[in-house]
């Protein structure tokens, strides 16, 4: 589609391409006060240039790098461009992040200039703002509640707009003469990983690098400016960013940003995009939307809809195994295709998705076969922060449920005798920031990038990932531990929230498990079992039996796998609070932060491998309001059944 | 937190201006009972005006008063430098004056966005019939009328809100959905009757902020009763108090805080 002439390799340069070759198309949507708003490619380059002036006039100039600490809107990305077209860095944060969170990326990479979407964000810039002496300028875009504000670095992004035209013109005649001062092996971005390690290392990416791989992704995906997809997770993961704004830039396509968290999925609905970019977590919330409220109908549409999942689900089966699908059953789909599926993709704005990848964490492989059998292409895909953008993916046709999909072109996969993952390709990090040891650590000699990822290639060519080198441990006979893969499986229940199994040099395996308070409750409701919050719920003899009893139907599946045996989970505790990003014990992309988890609850994980039923704990709730706390006598430990594999190798 | 915008009141978006609503020995009474005696305080432009008071102090009685559901047997209100006599509500509403109920009183019924609408009805002038034909000027008032109440929706953060039915919204979006009908009438003087009531720490803090966050942004002046006294303190610039009809203090924040009299009728004496 994009003419790769020479030149076309810097982001200003694409974004002038853009406008040139598709200026009236929407480049970017954005819903406020209820109505969807349009903004051209040609009005994003326009807008950029005069941004861009304004930032010079502000002292902003090539290799200075710039923060965003923004929620997706279309002024984020037209930031990000007009600091490129300085030559700047961008730098995009975590909205989410505390104040004290991003001070370390603030003074890792010496940001000058920072832009912060409004007041809130704003306020956490300047608490900082003593212990990160290199910013300069900082711009609010939304000046509610800023009349007060009288700091010599703050400007807003409206004056800097008008400014830059009253210096530049309406037209984008300074974008075009800055442009020509960016090399296409400039640095472009620093991406943090959502910060599982303590010392988050910023990744640098050039203008090339993720250019070219861009072009890869939308040339194996056939992905055209026709394409629409919609914003929605932290532009301070990479991935995020580079969906709504590198992919965009090499490809044409539109953009669309929600109104608002809250309305995500009726924005949804009525954008209808052909791609997106979707979490486990997201989706479950989906199913059990839609599982409520068939429930809530009843009648034909329940019974309709339930047949039409059971249709759907032997159907997909059949196909996989490579059976032929029996003309009745071809019948049915065809009926439920008319009748429940398309009528569902609908309500959940997917009738035009022709691409979903699932990004962030593991998907339990029946959700993915549930939105796959109803005619939605969801596929699994493999990347780091620092590989830029994927560098596996599921191929159209070939989608398996616990794969990651074969290398992109141009990607190099490898092994370590420890089954460490390695990548070599054209688009991975240049280095991490100002840190020349991890860079040397991460990136060796011949190219190869050490992604701190266990995984093997099958025989068909798909890659499939165990889990984080760090995390891998052994049990005290020797058994090779890895958490993640056990943890996945206890995660699938609708009842757990979050899990975290521990057994790294002790005789057998334990969990500490985080109960999700609304399937639970529901539960307590329909067993007529009383409870007051999540503590109480947590605590219960009867939530035990039920986590418990799923547990140890994991267990009796971990039992068939060889590699899986040993590792039965043999002692479960349900956490008395929620694990969360604010407690640092979630990264902000919801994966556990292992070592921080097993800091806090040291005491309990001690207790468990001790043997003791019980253990004192003060929960130390440190959330205003929440008075009355329940009183516990301690937390109840109990014991899940195994199967005995050595048994029942006998039996069998 | 929302009280920080109170950090430096020198720098506020409007001054705090010349009174804007005076009320003159004010007494109210229902037959023989007695809810208001002489009272007197004044509202000035820009400021978050506070009524405080013990249970049956007359402080809904005093917000009836100054929007007309009550008529007083005594005293006198001025608006604007303007006397009014026989004060209505809809005279109230038209000179700029809205207001909140303690009890809820939305159209229960119709959803979030409606109700907002409704409180545009001082800016409708399209008849009947221009409106059951769509004509140009209906055509052109709801679709001015639609752009300030998604402003409003803006403002107050309820978009996902926006096609809900009332009933269905917990309480303290409700009164959210409240505050914004009433500023749907784009008033100059807004009374909230207790505002804060029934709320939970975080709801309270939300409607502090979006109290501070309307004055600040369209310098609506506040007159409002509340019972949590942290609350008042916050965000008010000056807090009248009321006990058995009569007004035993009147001042800042800290001058009432220091006050003998509200202390002892607040906090209770003791004997």
């Amino acid at each position: 589609m994009t003419g790769q002439q020479a030149g076309s390799e810097s982001f200003p340069k694409l974004l002038l391409h853009n406008a040139a070759q598709r200026g009236a198309q929407p480049a970017m949507r954005e819903k406020r006060r209820g109505i969807w708003r349009t903004q051209t490619w040609q009005d994003y380059a326009a807008e950029a240039s005069a941004l861009a002036a304004a930032l010079s006039d502000h002292g902003l100039k090539k290799g200075d790098h710039v923060a965003f600490v923004y929620d997706n809107r279309p002024r984020l990305l037209i930031a990000i461009a007009a600091a490129q077209a300085l030559g700047a860095v961008a730098v995009p944060l975590y909205q989410d992040a505390s104040g004290e969170e991003l001070a370390e990326p603030l003074r890792s990479t010496g940001a000058t200039h920072v832009f912060a979407e409004n007041q809130e964000q704003t306020d956490k810039i300047l608490e900082v703002l003593p212990t990160c002496p290199s910013i300069r300028c900082i711009v609010y875009d939304n000046d509610r509640g800023m009349s007060q504000y009288k700091q010599a670095e703050l400007v807003g992004y409206d004056t800097l707009l008008e400014q830059g035209r009253k210096a530049s013109g309406e037209g984008s005649g300074f974008l075009k003469e800055a442009a020509e001062q960016v090399g296409s092996d400039d640095d472009a971005f620093v991406f943090f990983s959502s910060g599982l390690n303590k010392s988050a290392n910023g990744a640098v990416f050039t203008h090339a690098a993720l250019i070219e791989r861009a072009r890869v992704l939308a040339a194996t995906e056939k992905l055209t400016d026709k394409d629409v997809t919609l914003a929605y997770l932290p532009p301070g993961w990479a991935s995020q960013t580079l969906l709504s704004y590198v992919q965009p830039m090499a490809t044409g396509f539109c953009v669309c940003c929600p109104e608002a968290s809250d309305t995500l999925l009726s924005d949804l609905r009525e954008i209808a995009p052909s791609y997106l970019l979707v979490t486990p977590r997201m989706l479950d919330a989906i199913v059990s939307q839609v599982d409520t409220r068939m429930e809530e109908t009843g009648g034909l549409n329940l019974a309709l809809y339930e047949r039409g999942v059971k249709v759907a689900q032997r159907v997909s089966d059949l196909t996989h195994a490579g059976k032929s699908v029996p003309f009745g059953d071809r019948l049915a789909k065809t009926a439920c295709e008319i009748l429940v599926y398309g009528p569902l993709r609908d309500a959940l704005g997917m009738s035009k998705l022709r691409l979903a990848y699932t990004a962030g964490d593991a998907i339990d492989p029946d959700m993915l076969m549930f939105f796959r059998s109803i005619g939605i292409n969801l596929k699994q895909a493999y990347g780091a922060t620092e590989t830029g953008v994927f560098v596996t993916v599921q191929r159209n046709g070939d989608v398996k449920p616990d794969t990651l999909g074969t290398p992109l072109d141009g990607v190099e996969l490898s092994f370590s005798p420890k089954n460490e993952i390695l990548v070599r390709a054209p688009g991975l990090l240049k280095a991490y920031h100002g840190n020349a040891k991890e860079t040397a650590k991460a990136l060796d000699a011949d190219g190869w990038f050490h992604t701190g990822d266990m995984g093997h290639v099958g025989d068909d060519g798909h890659l499939r990932i165990v889990d984080r080198m760090s995390d891998v441990g052994t049990l005290k006979d020797g058994t090779l531990f890895a958490p993640r893969p056990i943890e996945n499986k206890i995660r699938f229940s609708p009842f757990v929230r979050e899990v975290v199994v521990y057994g790294d040099g002790q005789d057998h395996v334990c969990a500490l498990i985080d109960i999700d308070t609304l399937a639970v409750g529901r539960w307590a409701d329909t067993h007529e079992l009383p409870y007051m919050g999540h503590t109480d719920l947590a605590s219960q003899e009867p939530v035990y039996g039920l986590i418990g009893d799923f547990v140890a139907e994991v267990n009796g599946e971990m039992a068939g796998d060889p590699a899986l045996a040993k590792c039965q989970i043999e002692r479960i505790l349900l956490l008395p609070q929620e694990l969360s990003a604010d407690d640092g014990l979630l990264s902000r992309t919801g994966k556990l932060r292992r070592h921080a988890i097993a800091k806090r609850y040291r005491a309990l994980i001690d207790a468990i491998f001790a043997g003791a039923d019980n253990v004192p704990f003060d929960i130390g709730i440190e959330h205003v309001g929440a008075e009355g706390e329940v009183h516990t006598d301690g937390l109840k430990i109990r014991n899940v059944k195994t199967v005995n594999v050595s048994q029942m190798r006998k039996a069998a | 937190m929302s009280v920080s915008a109170q950090a430096e009141p020198a720098s506020r978006a409007f001054p705090i201006g010349e009174p804007i609503l005076e009320l003159d020995s004010i007494s109210l009474r229902f037959g023989g009972v007695k809810a208001i005696t002489d009272v007197s305080f004044d509202v000035r432009e820009h400021e978050i005006r506070a009524i405080i008071g013990p249970n049956g102090a007359g402080k809904s009685s005093m917000l009836n008063v100054i929007n007309g559901l009550y008529t007083p047997q005594e005293g006198n209100i001025t608006f604007r430098g303007q006397r009014i006599d026989n004060m209505t509500p809809a005279k109230a509403a038209s000179l700029g004056i809205s207001r909140t109920f303690q009890n809820i009183a939305l159209f229960k019924r119709m959803s979030v966005l409606d109700n907002i609408m409704a409180g545009r009805t001082l800016f409708s002038h399209a008849t009947f019939l221009e409106v059951a034909f769509q004509l140009p000027r209906a055509r052109r008032e709801e679709r001015q009328n639609r752009e300030k109440a998604e402003e409003i929706i803006e403002f107050l953060e309820i978009e996902h809100i926006r096609k809900t039915t009332v009933s269905q919204l917990p309480y303290g979006l409700q009164k959210r959905v409240e505050l914004g009908r009433a500023l749907a009438a784009e008033p100059q003087v807004l009374l909230l009757d207790e505002p804060m009531a029934g709320m939970n720490v975080e709801e309270k803090q939300d409607m502090c902020r979006f109290v501070l966050d309307v004055n600040d942004h369209y310098g609506t002046t506040f007159v409002l009763i509340e019972h949590d006294m942290g609350v008042v303190m916050d965000i008010s610039d000056r807090v009248v108090v009321l006990d058995y009809g009569k007004t035993i203090g009147d001042g800042t924040p800290d001058e009432v805080r220091n006050n003998q009299d509200v202390i002892d009728a607040y906090l209770g004496v003791a004997h």
